[in-house]
């Protein structure tokens, strides 16, 4: 099944969803050390975003989210890719840099994400302003 | 239409301002691609909000430039940093994370920003004037130079801001455009008394409750009574920007876009009417306190956003007259240029032994001042009982700059007439 987006970062990735029913502020939401919410007011506190695609609504709260989400990706306890229903400039300026200093490519896609559970494994491609995503058989 | 550089805008990007000015604007055309916006626009000046550590990539990007060579092309003030420059002694980190962050305020000083430290640039001499384009991180100095002043700047989160600080541009997109000013969801005072003060609380609950129900819309207050001073709006956008992700409010007859309703909310119909009543602001302050009245206290902390010169004149008599001998200390956080001006008026003189404590450059939120966080700590702000407890694990007691005062001369948490 495959989802028309639009590209706000380009990369492409797989991976198991992490779906978060609530939007996250990485600053004061996300430790960047492993990559676990830490928000106690967050439903999904506790889970790991590393080596997911995750999977929410939008982001929200402080500036200094892009810092959070820019040093997960280079520690490796960041997403391997993200998929938003509302775009995010502030967790853009974290793709765009993560990819300028360390040649680390986070897609960001801004698309359709009813119907989406964790644990479903995705597809991200994200190019140029467009893109899709795509639900994968089950193993 | 497509996103356009201008000749200009491609010779920066060609490199021929330097490597770091070409990774700055590769970075910042890419951003503005991305958002939709179709060109880039001259500001006058940014404030950086990347002082403040948050790991390794923090220093990278920062260094990065300054090994580019990279200048900043227009005035750029800072944002508080994780260390108290001016009272090193105040911060208690170890020396493993204190030099990480000493060189990364240093970094930022390198590429030409200049060392002012504070969340309130708006109260110093480098503030905007109305309709200025500027690229401004930090959000509740956003707010106010939207709101209060009426410059003109998105939420420009860390890394961007220094990105068009360097090259002196940023995305003609969002809030940097007239159509995207306009109010559009309604908050609207009801059921208070037409004699109703102005208190801080007031203010601060308005604050919260337009943070928490405006999602990206922008907000139009009527009903505001007419503030004692700018600091009351300060704190209002500093609370509205912690409970969500306001830019820019409008409040009827008092901020300078919206003399009227209509004009607020540009001729349209709002998009909602949301009512805010007496018991609405008393549930908002109350969610701010997690103790009861009588609490012990560790210590009281003043000045989230950073006090303005008007907000120690308010707090210097009270200290004089409520709390001569305070059982626990008050620690006031301001900007070093506002603690500059106060020590050469003398205005200062004696206030250390009554227990008040001076924090410049940073904040007692972000970073380890507190010698005693393992009890209560009374606030005035909305946006410090917002974050403290997530932050450094403190619970947290809120109330008037009078009650505050009154509470650390006790030793525990004072309500009502001092």
């Amino acid at each position: 099944m495959i989802r028309p987006g639009r590209a706000y970062a380009d990369g492409q990735a797989e991976g198991a969803a992490l779906v978060l029913t609530e939007a996250l502020s990485f600053w004061g939401g996300i430790d960047s050390a492993t990559g676990t919410i830490i928000d106690r007011s967050h439903p999904q506190v506790g889970e790991s975003v590393a080596g997911k695609i995750l999977v929410m609504p939008g982001a929200r709260g402080s500036s200094s989210s892009s810092s959070v989400l820019a040093e997960c990706l280079r520690l490796g306890t960041g997403p391997l890719g993200i998929l938003l229903a509302r775009p995010d400039p502030i967790l853009t300026v974290a793709a765009l840099v993560a990819r300028s200093l360390y040649g680390i490519a986070c897609p960001i896609l801004v698309a359709e994400i009813a119907g989406i559970a964790t644990g479903d494994r995705l597809r991200l491609q994200a190019n140029q302003g467009g893109g899709h995503a795509e639900i994968l058989p089950a193993h | 239409m497509a996103f356009r550089l201008t000749p200009q805008d491609q010779a920066l990007l060609n490199g021929e301002a330097g490597a770091a000015v070409a990774s700055a604007m590769s970075v910042l055309s890419a951003f503005s691609e991305a958002l939709g916006a179709e060109e880039l626009l001259d500001i006058s000046r940014a404030h950086i909000d990347g002082c403040l550590f948050h790991g390794q990539v923090s220093l990278d990007f920062v260094e990065r430039l300054v090994a580019g060579d990279g200048r900043v092309r227009v005035p750029t003030t800072l944002n508080v940093g994780s260390l108290d420059l001016i009272h090193p002694e105040r911060v208690h980190l170890v020396p493993a994370a204190e030099a990480p962050a000493r060189r990364l305020m240093e970094a930022h000083v390198a590429l030409g920003c200049i060392p002012s430290f504070t969340c309130a640039p708006y109260q110093t001499r480098f503030r905007p004037k109305f309709g200025e384009q500027i690229a401004w991180g930090e959000s509740n100095a956003i707010v106010f130079a939207n709101s209060v002043i009426g410059a003109r700047t998105n939420r420009y989160g860390d890394f961007i801001d220094l990105c068009c600080a360097l090259t002196g541009r940023a995305p003609a997109w969002g809030l940097h455009l007239d159509e995207n000013r306009r109010g559009q969801i309604l908050f609207r005072l009801t059921g208070f008394p037409a004699s109703q003060e102005a208190t801080d609380g007031l203010f601060i609950a308005v604050g919260l409750l337009i943070g928490s129900q405006s999602v990206e819309k922008v907000p139009v207050i009527e009903g505001l009574p007419v503030p004692r001073d700018e600091d009351q709006l300060k704190a209002l956008g500093a609370a509205a920007a912690s409970a969500g992700a306001v830019g820019l409010f409008h409040a009827v007859g008092i901020t300078p876009e919206a003399p009227t309703l209509a004009d607020a909310l540009g001729g349209q119909a709002p998009l909602a009417v949301i009512t805010i009543t007496p018991a609405d602001v008393e549930a908002a302050l109350a969610r701010l306190s997690s103790v009861p009245d009588g609490a012990p206290l560790g210590a009281v902390c003043l000045g989230t956003p950073h006090f303005s010169l008007t907000e120690w004149k308010r707090l210097i008599p009270l200290v004089r007259e409520i709390a001569p001998r305070c059982a626990v200390p008050i620690y006031v956080n301001t900007g070093r240029a506002t603690l500059m001006a106060l020590e050469e008026t003398g205005a200062l003189t004696g206030l250390t032994d009554f227990g008040v404590i001076p924090v410049a450059d940073t904040c007692t939120y972000i970073t380890a001042v507190l010698e005693q966080i393992d009890g209560v700590v009374m606030t005035n702000s909305g946006k410090w009982a917002h974050y403290a407890p997530g932050n450094i694990g403190v619970q947290v007691a809120f109330g008037s700059l009078e009650e505050c005062v009154a509470s650390a001369a006790a030793g525990r948490v004072v309500r009502g007439a001092a």
